[in-house]
């Protein structure tokens, strides 16, 4: 009585708006709808990790930017005018101590005085600071939010990107697997 | 918003120097309106006031002014943000789906429409 | 206690509704006699529930939760009100109780225009959505909840809100949006009573019976977008009036539908019938995007500014019934139309005519809309393959909508001159050569004296083709009656107001997307400069006060270039218990330009940053697009009496009722339940 063809006629739109329903509800069941900020993978991944041509926030510094060349390092992304960096200095001083790798703070549109009073202040789990008082530098590492941490490998190439404060439970299982990984691979 | 046009001729007739002034200040507006604030809701960085939106800003300025054109900039910034932060999506095999729609849903439409021609009574088969 | 007895009020609503939407479908004639006077109750029962609530809110009864969230001592009268659709379960209560208003209002004027049958069956269908959407509200998004303890001020309406177009812009809007149930609910009372095939009085009558109400919709709802743009240009301070934001979209893609299905129904009101299928899609289309746009702010999946608090959990209620009015609704077109075999149609289509025409705008019209849905949804489609994200923008939407659009508007020019079904030799036409010739020598001629491009001359042409065929349309029309020929129907009026309303706008556009201008720069005060062709200084900063705000004003002095003086005040102001910061622009209309100034930041060194934009056409823009909804409010008006059916005499009560069972269709095609209903 009725035709196949029209029968393939209904069941195309029909079919659409299933398809419309399971990505509406998929996109629901991806919960609170994340920012940008976060949910954006870098766009540096697998790129060469961008120039640090800055100079070091405390003149006494005993790391050099030159010394990172041919090892996994991390370079996280700080103020002191940013509340969350400080509940994530206890992750990122585990992450330094039980990963061994060099940890390198970008303070991040900051005033070297005010900078160098946070660590005094908080204890400094970095080797080496930089100071982007203008913040250009961080423009060209993607950078969107304060505090955000990075993972180059030993040849030189952005791994890792994370918008936000680091906890110690990401430390353990994200971040101490992957910088031994990267260890054993370069 | 779209003042290429007259951009163009004026660019044609000046000097090969960096643009300044009035014009540059029409293209930095042109290519802040095509570009996302990634830290707002859904914004424009023209229409953002956010930090980092006036950061990418004056790097646009900056950029245009050395003399870089506008698709140097936006692979410059692509390159260190990502795809979103363009609100116009480049066109790829992601985005064909997208770029095709248009013409792909009128031609379904006149398609399904001419076949009609031989129905009056408007069965779509 | 008010409220109490408000919730109260609300619970027998959502009773009244079930009864509303069962008793008419399944208990026969008797069934269908409570349909009338259900509607009307429902509606006094939701009007009473928001009266109890804007009493809580005139009162400062903080002890009722949304009036705590949404406003606060000092908040002035008018905001008290409109408060109370300034959060989600005040607007989704102001969403049932118009549904409820539109419902009451055909209950009223059905008797003598509709067959009582159908009429009932449309309102049950009607109290089914209402009764969907109040289990909604009642179960996930109660507003007549309870606090304690009770706060002694509350966290004030978002200072966005106050304002007078902000406090008109949800009705409206919302009369369209659940405007659009009707048309949708008149398609499926259509689809229940029998197949499709055959029936064609019945088919006219219900063609005929949906136009004005149709019509209404789609005027309040062009009205409420509109109002939206409108008070989101003067308000927010970036001087834009549309972003292609996902919940613009989400009200866009129903007007955009709703303006098919108009066309489409004066083509199938017409003596044959045609496309009657398309009609039906369309309805139950417009309706299922109202549907989705309410999804699509309320649930959280998209980012936009205009988006409600998200809440999974509700999203998820909105999603069930978007898909049960969706597939209930196509599911049953389906089902009819696969019933029978068409009969041999009477005569083919003629793309040449009125209504060829008419389908392939149509055409158009869906593929734009079906772009649009697209564009919005696409982020969420990557998202969901796990793609890295992408964003769908104005730049895109701008670059996609307009090539649908101008073949558009090159035929919207003709179509009107055109004979309704048969093929007219295109000589017919000859007179409108002249206009459209004028057209494109103007767009030319204009493009090269301004230097614009080709975008710039189609856009020019386009809108003056539509406006000089829609005037000599009026003209003719009116030269007729001069001669002493009959009035033209109020109808007509209004499709020529549209329509000329359109050629307007786009005029409007085109002047605004290619001759603005935007400076940017900083200022000391008593400082000034050239910007463009104007001069301006900074005269002062000062402090103001307004009821419930602080302000940092600036007096600025714009010279043109003849000798014009303007003084601008652009503010940045300070709201109540919240401290929000809200930038004020200032605002200097004139007829051909907006002089639009927004204050920034104080720079370090004392200066103040100010943005400065000229734009042009924004008065055709506004009266353009305030013509469209007019020309469709007027026709709705003039369609309110159904016209007499051809070669009979007009019946007292208008519309002939269907004939009695000879033609009623083969008890064995209705399912169960509706056998045994006439």
């Amino acid at each position: 009585m009725t035709s196949p063809r029209r029968s393939f006629l209904w069941l195309l739109p029909l079919g659409l708006a299933l398809l419309l329903f399971s990505l509406l509800a998929r996109a629901l069941q991806a919960g609170e709808p994340r920012t940008l900020a976060r949910s954006a993978p870098s766009a540096l991944l697998m790129q060469p990790a961008p120039a640090l041509d800055l100079p070091p926030l405390d003149p006494a510094a005993t790391l050099r930017p030159a010394q990172l060349r041919g090892q996994v390092w991390v370079l996280n992304v700080w103020a002191s005018w940013c509340a969350p960096c400080r509940t994530e200095l206890p992750a990122l001083r585990a992450l330094g101590e039980q990963a061994r790798v060099p940890l390198v703070g970008l303070n991040y549109k900051d005033s070297a005085p005010q900078g160098l009073a946070w660590l005094r202040q908080h204890g400094n789990p970095f080797q080496l600071n930089l100071a982007d008082a203008q913040g250009q530098v961080a423009l060209d590492w993607g950078v969107v939010a304060v505090p955000e941490t990075f993972v180059v490998d030993a040849q030189g190439r952005v791994r890792f990107k994370h918008s936000g404060p680091l906890t110690a439970e990401q430390v353990q299982r994200e971040l101490l697997p992957l910088i031994e990984r990267l260890r054993h691979a370069g | 918003m779209r003042v290429e046009p007259w951009l163009l001729s004026l660019a044609l007739f000046s000097a090969q120097a960096a643009p300044t002034g009035p014009e540059l200040d029409q293209r930095v507006e042109a290519l802040a309106r095509e570009l996302r604030c990634l830290v707002c809701q859904n914004q424009s960085l023209a229409d953002s006031s956010a930090p980092l939106a006036q950061d990418l800003k004056a790097l646009l300025r900056r950029e245009l002014a050395a003399g870089k054109s506008e698709e140097a900039v936006r692979q410059h910034l692509v390159a260190r943000y990502g795809e979103v932060l363009l609100y116009k999506p480049p066109l790829h095999a992601g985005t064909a789906l997208l770029w095709g729609a248009p013409l792909a849903l009128a031609g379904l439409g006149l398609a399904l429409l001419l076949r009609q021609r031989r129905r009056a009574g408007g069965e779509p088969a | 206690m008010t409220v109490e007895l408000g919730h109260f009020a609300v619970l027998l609503a959502l009773l009244v509704a079930l009864l509303q939407g069962l008793l008419p479908l399944v208990a026969g004639a008797r069934g269908q006699a409570l349909a009338r006077p259900a509607a009307g109750l429902q509606f006094g029962l939701l009007a009473l529930g928001f009266a109890a609530l804007l009493q809580a809110f005139v009162t400062h009864d903080f002890s009722v939760a949304i009036v705590a969230a949404h406003s606060q001592r000092e908040l002035p009268l008018l905001y008290r009100f409109s408060a109370l659709w300034g959060g989600h379960e005040g607007s989704l209560l102001l969403w049932v109780l118009l549904l409820a208003l539109w419902g009451a209002l055909l209950a009223w004027r059905a008797p003598g225009r509709l067959p009582p049958a159908f009429a009932a069956r449309v309102l049950a269908v009607l109290g089914l959505l209402g009764a969907g959407f109040l289990g909604f509200l009642l179960l996930t998004s109660n507003p007549f909840a309870r606090l304690s303890p009770v706060p002694l001020d509350g966290h004030d309406l978002n200072p966005l809100l106050q304002d007078p177009g902000m406090a008109l812009h949800p009705p409206l809007l919302y009369l369209g949006y659940v405007g659009l149930a009707l048309p949708y609910a008149f398609a499926v009372a259509a689809l229940l009573e029998g197949p499709l095939q055959g029936a064609e009085e019945r088919w006219q009558a219900w063609t005929e019976a949906a136009r004005p109400w149709a019509l209404a919709a789609w005027s309040c709802l062009g009205g409420g977008i509109l109002l939206g743009s409108f008070w989101a240009y003067y308000e927010l301070g970036w001087g834009g009036w549309w972003f292609w934001d996902a919940v613009e979209n989400a009200a866009f893609m129903p007007w955009l539908v709703g303006t098919a299905l108009l066309h489409s129904l004066a083509v199938s009101a017409r003596p044959g019938g045609a496309f009657r299928h398309w009609t039906l899609l369309l309805a139950l289309l417009g309706f299922a995007l109202s549907l989705l746009g309410t999804f699509l702010v309320r649930s959280g999946v998209v980012s936009s500014v205009h988006a409600f608090a998200s809440d999974p959990q509700r999203g998820l209620f909105i999603l069930g019934l978007l898909g049960a009015a969706v597939l209930g609704g196509f599911g049953l077109y389906g089902w009819r139309a696969l019933q029978l075999r068409a009969p041999a149609p009477a005569k083919p289509l003629q793309l040449g005519s009125r209504a060829g025409l008419l389908m392939l705008n149509n055409v158009l019209l869906a593929a734009a809309c079906g772009t649009v849905l697209l564009g919005t949804l696409y982020p969420l489609v990557l998202d969901a393959l796990g793609a890295p994200p992408i964003s769908v923008g104005a730049p895109y939407f701008d670059t996609v909508f307009v090539p649908l659009m101008l073949p558009l508007l090159a035929l919207l020019g003709l179509g009107p001159w055109r004979r309704w079904d048969a093929h007219e030799p295109w000589q017919a036409q000859r007179p409108l050569l002249p206009l459209a010739l004028g057209a494109v020598a103007s767009a030319v001629v204009g493009a090269l004296v301004w230097q614009q491009g080709l975008g710039f001359a189609l856009g020019l042409a386009a809108g003056l083709w539509v406006l000089a065929s829609t005037l000599a349309l009026a003209l003719r029309g009116s030269w007729a009656t001069w001669r002493g020929g009959p009035r033209p129907p109020l109808p007509r009026w209004g499709q020529w107001l549209a329509h000329a309303g359109l050629g307007l706008f786009v005029l409007g556009v085109t002047a605004s997307r290619h001759f603005e201008q935007t400076h940017e720069f900083s200022l000391a005060t008593g400082q000034g400069l050239h910007a463009g062709a104007l001069h301006v200084t900074l005269e002062s900063v000062r402090t103001a006060q307004g009821t419930n705000y602080r302000a940092l004003q600036a007096q600025v002095r714009v010279e043109g270039p003849e000798g014009q003086r303007w003084l601008l005040q652009p503010e940045k102001r300070l709201y109540g218990p919240r401290q929000v910061v809200m930038t004020e622009a200032a605002l200097q209309r004139q007829f051909g330009r907006d002089l639009y100034l927004s204050l920034g930041e104080a720079l370090p060194d004392g200066r103040w940053s100010l943005r400065l934009q000229v734009k042009p056409g924004m008065t055709a823009i506004w009266l353009g697009a305030l013509a469209i909804a007019l020309g469709g409010g007027l026709a709705a008006w003039g369609r309110r009496q159904p016209r007499p059916q051809l070669g009979q005499q007009a019946a007292p009560t208008g519309v002939p009722t269907p004939k009695e069972p000879g033609t009623a269709p083969p008890l064995d095609l209705l399912p169960p339940p509706l056998r045994g209903i006439p």
